[in-house]
């Protein structure tokens, strides 16, 4: 099928926890707990959800950092989800990713050329000449100077390593990458230049994006499609402007009152999610969402819901007992 | 007017480095006033964390230094403090949330222990009252199973757990002054309205000052009293939040609030942007440090940099030309 570039089916990732003196495994940390979801050629689908829900690790699982549990992982039609560390090299190549946390990603003893260079190299790709070439074009294109080449990471602030975390990921022209929050360290002004360059290189190479992040005006922004993850599994799922408009599941609800408005003037009535968010180690019976749910009924602490069709949204899903 | 409880003046921080010396930090003044909210915005790498790290004296040894201006923390200066005076105020009259977790957090101890580490070095209490005051502060700050996450080390927590358990350690000696630096950035969007929200209510209970340092200019309209607008180690402007947003008078906030994505843009469409590039710290114009960005730039920007002049009482810009733009 071509109109599928990622297809995800069922995933798991199922952390062990070892505990008692002899650590042995008797839980599972479910961080990815049956996850499906597409993502089609030149397509930017947005992943939010509260912290610790999962969504790092299913990038992870996606760019095959993770060796998943079960399901399946499907690139251009070929299942990925089994390979080892050989077949994996050839796929490495189509499918990057651009981390959280810039100074976790970044190998601080190496120098900004050296950390560019670095994925040209594992791929066999040009000359010395060329590749230094190439690591001042992406410099350029991420808006570094130069001279940076020679410098270290820690010289740098937290904006500007993430710059070059995006100069590294986009080395290797991929086909997907997975962003893990880029853009949340960057000011607004740079943000919105980063912003106009994904959406630039996604024009210009059909790129494909799973988007993570924290701010939902980007994720509005950028996405076309958005799907809201709540303790390791998909809530819902649709067109990024009619979620906004008419968000079906309380969880999605609440996420979208809880945005910061840039405007001083604005009366703030928010409903604040109270309540612990729930452990993936040990989560609650019948809908994960329930305890903290405003407004759960006897049967959201007994069943769990499935993802059904949206009343709002035709390609929508939405996983909640409250809106048959 | 109540009197600040901190009050920067005329700050200046640098760092040796092999290409020379950095002025991160070019004479900067603000003033905190207990029971509000200062927000720090501005450019990466403009200066802020360096402001920070140098009211904490934290600043990178033996690189930073401070070498100009004074920090007066209820009159007491804290640029001339002996580190073992500091250390008596870090934690439990001053208290800071980094930017990134994971250097906040040491990898190879539990929760726990830098949890109570803090309450044993401030309060006169026993170990086990130390874990039981941790534990309910772990609870306070939203964390599930406090009693199980006390055992555990900092990786096995996601970037938003290990981001509360900072805060909790920050908060852990009820502190007079707490600098938070872009404390959310790495939280979603609930979590963080809960985060500002007990910051709010903590500043309320203690009467507590909070510097806020953020990119997030919504967080600084809902959270701020007054905010400092930096730009490449200088202070741009300072003004309450509401004149900011109103009457932004410096071009580099005009630009900073029209590159905003809002909920109306339209999706994937070209967001205003503010064209080039901060200058390095190593080659600084002469003039204006905006000078090379901004669109309304004429030839007697670059020749000084300019003062700091008077746009309305409490509202302060850095331009030549505020009046005619
Ligand atoms: N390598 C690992 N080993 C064990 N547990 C892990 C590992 N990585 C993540 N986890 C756990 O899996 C769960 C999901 O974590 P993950 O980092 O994917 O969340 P997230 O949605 O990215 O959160 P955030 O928004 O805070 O970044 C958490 O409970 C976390 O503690
Ligand atoms: N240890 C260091 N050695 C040399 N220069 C440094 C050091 N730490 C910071 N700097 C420089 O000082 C300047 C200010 O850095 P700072 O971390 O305060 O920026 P920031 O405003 O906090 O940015 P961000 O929003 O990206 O966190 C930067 O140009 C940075 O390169
Ligand atoms: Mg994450
Ligand atoms: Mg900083």
């Amino acid at each position: 099928m071509s109109k599928v570039l990622l297809e995800v089916q069922d995933l798991k990732m199922h952390f062990p926890v070892k505990e008692g003196i002899l650590l042995r495994t008797s839980k599972y940390n479910k961080a990815v707990d049956g996850i499906s979801l597409e993502i089609a050629p030149g397509e930017t689908l947005g992943l939010v959800g509260e912290s610790g829900c999962g969504k790092s690790t299913l990038g992870r699982c996606i760019a095959r950092l993770y060796k998943p549990t079960s399901g399946s992982i499907k690139f251009e039609g070929e299942e990925i989800s089994l390979l080892g560390a050989n077949a994996l090299s050839a796929y490495r190549r189509h499918i990057q990713m651009i981390f959280q946390d810039p100074m976790e990603s970044l190998n601080s003893r190496h120098t900004v050329a050296e950390i560019i260079e670095e994925p040209l190299i594992v791929q066999n790709m040009g000359d010395t000449a060329w590749r230094a070439k190439r690591v001042k074009e992406l410099l350029d294109i991420v808006g570094l100077p130069a001279r940076s080449v020679s410098r270290y990471p820690f010289e740098f602030s937290g904006g500007q390593r993430q710059r070059i975390g995006i100069a590294r990921s986009i080395a290797l022209n991929p086909k997907l990458i997975i962003c893990d929050e880029p853009v949340s360290a960057l000011d607004v002004s740079i943000q919105s230049q980063i912003l106009n360059l994904l959406v630039d290189l996604q024009k210009e190479f059909n790129l494909s994006y799973l988007f993570i992040a924290h701010d939902l005006a980007v994720v509005k922004h950028i996405s076309d499609r958005i799907a809201i993850m709540y303790l390791g599994k998909i809530v819902e799922t649709g067109d990024s402007q009619t979620i906004y408009r008419n968000a079906q599941h309380p969880y999605t609800q609440s996420l979208i009152s809880a945005i910061p408005m840039p405007d001083p003037h604005r009366k703030v009535t928010r409903q604040l999610i109270i309540g612990d968010v729930p452990s993936p180690i040990a989560p609650p019976p019948g809908c994960n969402f329930h305890p903290r749910c405003p407004r759960a009924i006897e049967r959201c602490s007994v069943d769990v819901p499935q993802l059904s069709a949206s009343k709002a949204d035709s390609t929508g899903l939405v996983s909640c007992h409250l809106v048959d | 007017m109540s009197e600040a409880l901190l009050e920067v003046n005329n700050l200046i921080t640098e760092f040796d480095t092999d290409e020379g010396v950095v002025r991160a930090v070019d004479n900067i003044s603000f003033a905190a006033t207990a029971g509000e909210t200062l927000g720090i915005v501005g450019e990466s790498g403009c200066g802020k964390s360096v402001t920070a790290l140098s009211i904490m004296r934290l600043l990178p040894q033996p690189m930073g230094k401070i070498v100009g201006g004074e920090i007066l923390f209820k009159g007491q200066n804290l640029a001339d403090l002996s580190l073992p005076q500091m250390e008596k105020i870090r934690g439990n009259n001053i208290s800071m949330v980094f930017q990134e977790p994971m250097t906040a957090l040491n990898p190879v101890h539990t929760i726990g222990r830098q949890l109570t580490e803090v309450l044993l070095l401030h309060k006169d209490i026993t170990a086990q009252q130390a874990i039981q005051q941790g534990v309910k502060i772990l609870d306070r700050v939203g964390i599930p199973s406090p009693d199980i996450r006390m055992t555990e080390y900092p990786h096995q927590l996601s970037g938003g757990m290990r981001q509360r358990v900072v805060i909790a350690i920050a908060l852990a000696c009820n502190p007079d002054l707490l600098i938070a630096d872009e404390p959310t950035t790495a939280l979603d969007v609930t979590i963080q309205a809960q985060i500002l929200e007990l910051i709010k209510e903590l500043q309320k209970d203690l009467g507590m000052s909070v510097i806020l340092i953020t990119h997030d200019l919504g967080v600084i309209a809902e959270t701020c009293d007054k905010v400092v607008v930096m730009y490449a180690g200088k202070v741009a402007e300072r003004a309450s939040v509401h004149e900011l947003f109103d009457s932004p008078a410096h071009p580099y906030t005009q630009g900073l609030l029209a590159s905003i994505p809002r909920m109306d843009t339209t999706p994937k469409s070209r967001l205003s942007i503010i064209e080039g590039m901060v200058p390095g710290l190593l080659d600084l114009p002469e003039g204006c440090r905006f000078e090379n960005r901004c669109p309304h730039k004429r030839a007697l920007c670059e020749d000084a940099p300019p003062a700091i002049d008077e746009v309305s009482p409490g509202h302060e810009v850095s331009c030549y030309r505020w009046q005619e733009i």
